[in-house]
């Protein structure tokens, strides 16, 4: 099972900054372990992230996106308790989903 | 880091055999479930492929968007890029590293909803031009800033 996101989003005026961590190997099938052996590429390929429901952001990524990916974007006319939710899905399948809400600054 | 050093040289060396592999990879997994990934775009292994494959071969320099990076990343595997563009109707906003294995690194797709700002982290395997693709109202507009690699992050 993969491990939650780490999620932010804070208000600046109307925008609200959101700023996701990812917690994923993000192989790029080229590195090889301890025993020689080249390990399989595994990476998140593609990520959508919605306000109060509506896409906002979809994401296409290569295996060139670091270890445990960041992303950070900006959300128009945005209020304090709005939600974001994030998905990601890699290349093996895998799905992750998880949820914040828009916090006022403080 | 030395083996990594190691298989990315190979990589690069024009030993086809683990790009094929990792190219089979995706094409055994990829595709089933994931239509609208552009696979042919991030199995490039040229910038002018890449690009092609954004629809980007006419793309026109614009100073409306920026690169927010290092000039010099001393780590490769965790680059940090910001892009902004500043032009109006920004439906997409990609992210091609030029001399990585696989150039095309990301790419964007922005909703009404949100600015037209994206920021991640991204591998590098040495100093190369990054370009940034912004698509908006149909049409293609690039800008490239240089980033000097001091450990290649390949692995």
């Amino acid at each position: 099972m993969s491990e939650p996101m780490r999620l932010r989003a804070t208000l600046q005026g109307d925008v609200a900054d959101v700023r996701i961590l990812m917690r994923h190997p993000m192989e790029t099938g080229t590195r090889k372990d301890a025993k020689g052996e080249i390990v399989p590429v595994h990476f998140i390929q593609s990520v959508t992230v919605n306000h109060n429901g509506k896409t906002v952001l979809e994401a296409q990524w290569s295996q060139a996106i670091s270890r445990d990916p960041f992303l950070g974007l900006r959300v128009k006319g945005a209020k304090a308790g709005d939600k974001i939710s994030v998905t990601w899905t890699d290349n093996k399948g895998d799905k992750r989903t998880d949820e914040t809400t828009v916090a006022a600054p403080s | 880091m030395n083996e990594f050093r190691r298989a990315f040289l190979k990589l690069t060396g024009g030993a086809g055999a683990l790009v094929v592999a990792a190219a089979s990879g995706l094409l055994a997994s990829g595709n089933a479930w994931s239509a609208a990934w552009n696979k042919e775009g991030f199995e490039s292994k040229a910038l002018a492929d890449a690009m092609k494959s954004l629809g980007a071969t006419n793309a026109v320099a614009s100073k409306d968007i920026v690169i927010t990076a290092p000039d010099i990343a001393e780590n490769g595997a965790v680059v940090p890029i910001a892009v902004t563009s500043k032009i109006p109707k920004t439906e997409s906003i990609s992210i091609v590293a030029e001399k990585n294995p696989f150039p095309l690194a990301a790419t964007f797709g922005i909703a009404a909803g949100a600015d037209s700002y994206v920021s991640t982290r991204v591998k590098m395997g040495q100093t190369s031009d990054v370009w940034a693709v912004v698509k908006a109202d149909g049409k293609y507009f690039v800008t490239k800033k240089e980033i000097k690699i001091t450990v290649g992050g390949c692995g």
